[in-house]
């Protein structure tokens, strides 16, 4: 295949984004860098989310789940073993010694979390529509009691603290660039095609013989697996957990993103995670400076509220930006504007 | 186990599944209507008891007044909720309305926390009311009395409303078949906006029952109620009016049964059981006790 | 009473309607013929208010007043005094036969809705022995009556009845098209949409038949029901129908 404009503009943009972490990991502060490496990881998240919720028209809430998942597996994992003793009294004793360091335990961690995902998947991606966003909803309810409950290993409520920041942003982004790649790849593969027709319509799918259970199940655990990377990286970047931190909240604020993005599309996905995450930190000062709080969640709510009613498709639909598409993806585009957000892939 | 500790739990589990029932009934009623899952219904629970706690304790009116109050308030904010967040994307695919209703609920949870601050605030009805009763060896507040009184009063006469009134009827055709219903004079509109009224009257109530058995209020109660009545509405058949009352007692009876016959250790757990409860049913039985076959309407 | 006017109707994306012009005089019965997708119901559709036009008018006459029925909402039309049995007959399944019925008399205000009830069950006897059951529960002819009766139950003075003999059983049709003529003996006019071109022309006065959104025939039953060109549309020799 020869260079074509689309290889062009990813080379750009790659070499835009190392550059900007080169330039981050040298220069920025230590809480710039914080920030910036959750832009990173909810751009992840959102990514992940928009793949398998937009093109198998799934809608999940259980991405917290399992980032409570991967990041409980990974921080247990590399927790100091010399501190597990007291502070993780009920680990069995081959755990209690292990030390493992960031890689190994944040890919152990996005195993467990899609491991998780397919033994909840089976029956609960039987459910349709809202009664699936109830059921994973209710997963992470479940999670977090039996997290908070299980503190010989946990530590329950109280949080696991003094986890080692092992994350910085050249992780982040590696794995934020593997996550792209790989959904990118499946979305614009024939797996992705019949992914995409499970959304359009079921029954035309079974007729043409997708597998729709076997691809609805693959895509539920694929984006569980980089939720639990995710919140791998996010217990070593912020250096604690608590079952608390993995929300609705959480969950709400990773479907604005998708929704914002456009459904389906994983560049708007993170494109608006990173807004959102800078937004909502330009507004965290504004917060506590009056003591308003709760304006960062009633900004983001509006926001989602408003481009509901105006703009319901989101920003890019379940498309891409047209620099970035293959030649033949971008031939297609139909003309009639109104059009554009149904049937661009 | 003596009898009077299980007519004591039985007891337990009315008063818990009269709470559910008032939740369940609205939201089933609204998902009847117009399909939607409507997440931000707990939080007119929460309204309602801020309203009440505004209502009894602030201005020390009695609590007659309050129960007005809160059915007044529940039914506005709801109808409020309708009017500017559902009905502009009524064409729009099921799942935005849900979305919507997620939104809804942050949007208020958070703005309760900004206007009123998120401490739990104390619930203190007023002592004639958290007075006991002995029936049989078993006890009972006053205001679980009344709740239970209360409640199967308001479940009497909505069934009196959508059975026997010209509106109530209108409403239960607009669920059926909303085109059918415009064709005989129905403004389609209005009937949705009636069901969110009664909807958001009856969590308003629950509102102020709830904080009254919980001993305080803030603005994040709503939460776990809302889902709960999800579960119950489920368990009854989404869109049935008795299957959600039926669920609702169910609920709460099974919530009970499950924290008396644990250790104490597991009654955490009891919120991981409700929603493993949830998912089993929606598996084994998806239509719930009373739900006709499962229809997804676009 | 009623008059359509250059009706240009659109649903969605595409023109289902193209400069309809008809005319329905009181106390007739007017049959609007066509194949599937042709543009009846769509007709029927706009003239309750359920689809606008985008261009021409629906005028109807009644009681000396003048309604543009383009304009009105659809629960303003039925007070005007139009009532749309729909396709498919579409009764509330999960309502009695007698809810139903009520449902027709929905922005009636006046004290004989009862008495009227009455009468709907001379009318439709099954009606009667069925008054408590559930309408989803009935035959398809049964439910068939109970949505005439539920429509007659406004009280109208133009009755839109959209392919009543759809799916019903021979005999089931007789007596439907027999209650036709009975409710237009009533003082209801009919405006009757029927792809079972030979019966509707029998009890019609006169007819309009639909191709493509397009009136393309109209006359005197009688002189239709001789037509050629009808009779080879009807033997499915006509050139086939748009998808839309």
């Amino acid at each position: 295949m020869s260079l074509q404009r689309h290889h062009l503009a990813w080379g750009l943009l790659a070499a835009a984004v190392v550059a900007l972490v080169a330039f981050a990991e040298a220069r920025l502060s230590g809480y710039e860098r914080t920030v910036m490496g959750f832009a990173g990881i909810y751009a992840m998240l959102a990514i992940s989310l928009s793949f398998s919720n937009g093109l198998t028209g799934l809608f999940s809430l259980g991405h917290p789940a399992f980032m409570m998942v991967g990041g409980y597996v990974a921080a247990i994992l590399t927790f100091p073993a010399n501190r597990k003793g007291f502070m993780l009294p009920a680990l069995p004793e081959w755990m209690a010694t292990l030390e493992w360091s960031l890689f190994p335990a944040t890919l152990a961690g996005g195993v467990a979390a899609a491991a998780v995902a397919v033994i909840a998947g089976f029956p609960v991606l039987r459910l349709r529509g809202h009664y699936l966003a109830v059921a994973t909803l209710g997963l992470i309810i479940i999670l977090r009691v039996v997290i908070n409950n299980a503190d010989g290993v946990t530590r329950g409520a109280l949080g696991l603290n003094g986890i080692p920041r092992h994350t910085d942003l050249w992780w982040i982004f590696g794995w934020l660039a593997l996550c792209l790649f790989v959904c990118w790849r499946l979305k614009y593969s024939s797996v992705g095609r019949s992914l995409l027709a499970i959304r359009e319509n079921e029954m035309a799918a079974a007729c043409m013989g997708v597998p729709r259970a076997r691809a609805k199940l693959a895509a539920f655990a694929l984006g569980a697996f980089f939720a639990g990377v995710g919140g791998a990286l996010w217990a070593h970047l912020l250096t604690n957990l608590t079952p608390g931190s993995f929300s609705i909240t959480l969950a709400f604020m990773l479907v604005v993103m998708v929704v914002v993005g456009g459904s389906g599309s994983l560049i708007g996905a993170a494109i608006a995670a990173v807004a959102i995450t800078f937004l909502s930190e330009a507004l965290r000062p504004v917060e506590q400076a009056v003591g308003a709080y709760g304006l960062v969640q009633i900004v983001i709510a509006v926001l989602l509220i408003a481009m509901l009613l105006l703009r319901p498709q989101g920003l890019f639909a379940s498309a891409e930006p047209a620099l970035l598409r293959p030649a033949p993806f971008r031939a297609r585009r139909p003309r009639h504007p109104s059009q554009v957000e149904k049937r661009e892939v | 186990m003596t009898s009077s500790y299980l007519l004591q739990q039985v007891l337990n589990g009315l008063v818990l599944g009269s709470v559910y029932a008032l939740v369940a009934v609205g939201f089933s009623m609204i998902y009847g209507i117009v399909r939607l899952i409507n997440f931000a219904h707990g939080d007119v629970l929460m309204v309602g008891a801020f309203t009440a706690f505004g209502i009894l304790l602030v201005f020390g009116f009695p609590l007659w007044a309050a129960v007005l109050a809160v059915l007044t308030i529940g039914a506005i904010l709801a109808m409020l909720i309708d009017l500017v967040a559902f009905r502009p994307q009524r064409n729009a695919p099921q799942v935005n309305g849900f979305i919507t209703s997620l939104g809804v609920s942050i949007l208020m949870q958070n703005l309760g926390i900004l206007l009123l601050s998120g401490r739990p605030r104390p619930f203190n009805l007023p002592d004639w009311l958290r007075s006991n009763l002995e029936i049989a060896g078993a006890r009972m507040t006053v205001l679980e009395v009344v709740t239970v009184v209360i409640t199967l009063v308001v479940l009497a006469g909505l069934t009196l409303f959508v059975r026997g009134t010209r509106l109530g009827i209108g409403m239960r055709a607009t669920a059926e078949n909303p085109t059918a219903a415009r064709l005989m004079g129905i403004r389609v509109n209005r009937a949705i906006a009636t069901a969110f009224a009664l909807g958001g009257a009856l969590a308003g109530l629950a509102g102020l029952l709830y904080a009254g058995r919980a001993g305080q209020i803030h603005p994040l109660m709503g939460f776990v109620p809302g889902l709960k009545a999800f579960v119950a509405a489920v368990i009854g058949g989404v869109g049935s009016l008795v299957g959600a009352v039926l669920g609702g007692y169910l609920l709460g009876f099974a919530e009970v049964l499950f924290v008396g016959l644990m250790p104490p250790a597991y009654g955490s757990y009891r919120d991981a059981f409700v929603f493993g409860l949830l998912i089993l049913i929606l598996l084994i039985m998806p239509n719930g006790l009373m739900g006709r076959a499962a229809e997804e309407r676009a | 009473m009623l008059v359509l006017e250059g009706l240009d109707v659109w649903r969605g994306p595409s023109q289902v309607l193209h400069q309809i012009s008809l005319e329905v005089a009181k106390g007739e019965i007017v049959a609007l013929l066509g194949a599937n997708g042709a543009g009846k119901t769509s007709t029927l559709l706009t003239i309750s208010g359920l689809l606008r036009p985008r261009g021409g008018r629906a005028i109807l006459v009644e009681g000396g007043q003048e309604f543009d029925l383009s304009r009105l909402s659809a629960d303003r039309i039925v007070a005007a005094g139009v009532a749309h049995c729909p396709e498919g007959r579409q009764v509330f399944g999960g309502l009695s036969v007698t809810e139903n019925l009520r449902m027709g008399a929905f922005l009636r205000r006046d004290g004989e809705v009862a008495q009227d009830m009455e009468e709907m069950g001379r009318l439709f006897p099954i009606l009667r022995e069925r008054a408590g059951g559930l309408a989803g529960q009935l035959s398809g002819g049964e439910q068939m009556m109970v949505a005439i009766a539920r429509a007659l139950m406004s009280r109208p003075k133009l009755l839109l009845l959209d392919e009543p003999s759809l799916g019903l059983a021979p005999q089931m049709v007789d007596a439907v098209f027999d209650i036709i003529e009975t409710i237009r003996e009533r003082g209801t006019t009919v405006l009757l949409v029927e792809q079972n071109a030979g019966m509707a022309l029998d009890i019609a006065d006169r007819a309009y038949v639909l191709e493509q959104g397009k009136i393309t025939l109209s006359g005197p039953a009688a002189e239709l029901a001789e037509d050629r060109r009808l009779q080879e549309a009807y033997l499915g020799l006509a050139p086939a129908e748009a998808s839309s």
